[in-house]
């Protein structure tokens, strides 16, 4: 009996290996790890199929905030990256993980809260200011706190500001990506820190307002990087070489400033990359 | 409450108008959690029948590792199965990450034991005078166990069903060795999740009421094959 299920298993073993293989990747796979925010956004759902249309490569798009896709290309497990954590991604080209860091495109970070402001946030000159305002009341403030550009930025606006929240109750953590963290906040009308993207992609849902805008200091750049060659040779650089050069293509530059106006009402990213 | 009707007029005309997108998404789900239910059949089935009939030393081990594993959270084996399957990982040079196969995998890692335990319990609880009855009557070994088998195939049915229901409706490892890629691995959990994430909560709603008819209809096959009346 046992040779006759040694077989059997044998048997089941060859059939899934040759269900599988041919399903292995081939060199026509890129693997692009980005931001939540273009998903959200939508802006993916625009950019991925042109892209595939005109290069015959098919894109497989990870999003997770920019933290996560930078540590996912510090292993060499993603060929070419779209985040925006300029601190960080200067770090990360510095060591040699990454190779053509270059501009793609624009928005801003905006300070959504509930109408009532509570914290009084609307008037306030400056975002420090207005980080001040919502330590010193204690008003709620829904943080991402999940390594994206959005929560770093938020971090970077709280030292600014002198304040350290995470001791406070009035302080939650969601460690989810920029649209269930914003369906949190409106749920418990509290504050938090968005890019304008995927605040206003989800606006029809939610009862908040932009509260504060405008300030030098929350400008929001995201940056192209292709995943250094050299040093994992089993990315597929030509792949990532031709998405990068497809985003800063003309074309899509002007796709990526035409995106979200006639669904949201106004423009959502801003191109960059041709001047 | 406007939300769910708006979801349920929704997953109307989605499925009624055949949304290319929305039906894609559902062959797809069933094709994968379908192939890791059938691969998991296989195993489960035979091992558990194994299991339950042979004695072998450390088998309460073997035993209590099955049980256990009934309840192992795709999560955990998404993220083994990632480590195990990208580029730097030991099995990285098949490029499986972000791939319906690895997904197949990953499923079926979990739906195996469920299959597993549940056939094992089904065996152990035949009357044990029934195999000496078969073998007097001058029954082959394979005989004996092709005789087993079908005594035990209605809590076997269960057994599957448990297993499908387990990984149709699984996210954990899904969303981590297949990545959600669009066309490719995306499939009705994993699409509910993102369409949450973007706000738009009537298609979210209505691919999560998808998921249940879809359920449903898999449990109903199954549930006509076990209610069967024998020949």
């Amino acid at each position: 009996m046992y040779r006759l299920t040694t077989k059997i298993l044998l048997l089941i073993v060859i059939a899934v290996c040759a269900a599988v293989l041919p399903a292995v990747a081939g060199k026509k796979d890129v693997i692009l790890a980005t931001t939540t925010s273009t998903q959200d956004s939508g802006l993916l759902d625009v950019l991925v199929p042109a892209f595939e249309k005109r290069t015959g490569y098919r894109l497989k798009t990870i999003a997770v905030g920019s933290g996560q896709a930078m540590a996912m290309g510090e292993r060499g497990e993603a060929d070419v990256l779209l985040v925006h954590s300029p601190a960080a991604e200067e770090k990360f080209i510095k060591q040699g993980f990454g190779v053509n860091r270059r501009i793609v495109m624009h928005n801003d970070f905006v300070i959504v809260g509930p109408r009532s402001d509570p914290a009084g946030v609307r008037n306030c000159r400056s975002a420090v200011e207005a980080f001040k305002r919502i330590a010193l009341a204690r008003s709620l403030f829904i943080s991402r706190a999940d390594n994206s550009g959005t929560y770093v930025k938020e971090l970077s606006l709280w030292k600014k500001a002198g304040a350290s929240p995470e001791k406070g109750r009035w302080y939650q953590e969601t460690g989810l990506g920029m649209g269930q963290t914003l369906a949190v906040v409106n749920e418990k009308q509290g504050y938090t820190l968005s890019d304008r993207a995927t605040y206003l992609a989800l606006r029809k849902n939610m009862d908040m307002a932009i509260l504060f805008q405008g300030d030098k200091i929350l400008l929001n750049i995201y940056h192209v990087i292709e995943i250094n060659e050299k040093k994992f040779p089993k990315i597929n650089g030509e792949g990532a070489r031709a998405f990068a050069r497809f985003l800063i293509s003309p074309e899509t530059q002007k796709m990526i400033g035409r995106f979200g106006v006639a669904q949201y009402g106004s423009q959502l990213f801003f191109p960059d990359a041709v001047k | 409450m406007d939300l769910v009707l708006d979801g349920l007029i929704k997953a109307y005309h989605l499925i009624s108008g055949l949304d290319p997108e929305v039906v894609a998404i559902t062959l797809l789900t069933l094709k994968i959690s379908g192939t890791a239910t059938v691969v998991s059949t296989g195993i489960g089935i035979i091992s558990g029948t194994v299991i339950a009939l042979v004695r072998f030393p450390g088998r309460r081990f073997i035993v209590a590792m099955v049980n256990t594993g009934m309840g192992l959270p795709p999560v955990v084996v998404g993220l083994f199965i990632t480590i195990l399957i990208w580029r730097s990982g030991p099995l990285g040079s098949l490029g499986l990450l972000y791939t319906p196969a690895a997904m197949v995998i990953a499923q079926t890692i979990i739906a195996t034991p469920i299959i597993t335990g549940i056939t094992l319990s089904a065996m152990q609880h035949l009357p044990e005078k029934l195999r000496l009855q078969i073998l007097a009557l001058g029954a082959t070994r394979v005989q004996l166990l092709l005789l087993l088998m079908r005594e035990a195939r209605l809590p076997m049915l269960t057994g599957i069903m448990a297993g499908f229901g387990g990984v149709v409706s699984e996210i954990g490892a899904s969303i981590m060795v297949g990545g959600n890629v669009k066309g490719y691995t995306r499939v009705l959990t994993t699409a509910t999740v993102m369409e949450t994430g973007k706000g738009n909560f009537a298609l979210a709603i209505s691919l999560g009421i998808i998921l249940l008819v879809l359920a449903f209809a898999v449990n109903y096959t199954l549930t006509t094959i076990q209610q069967r009346k024998t020949p």
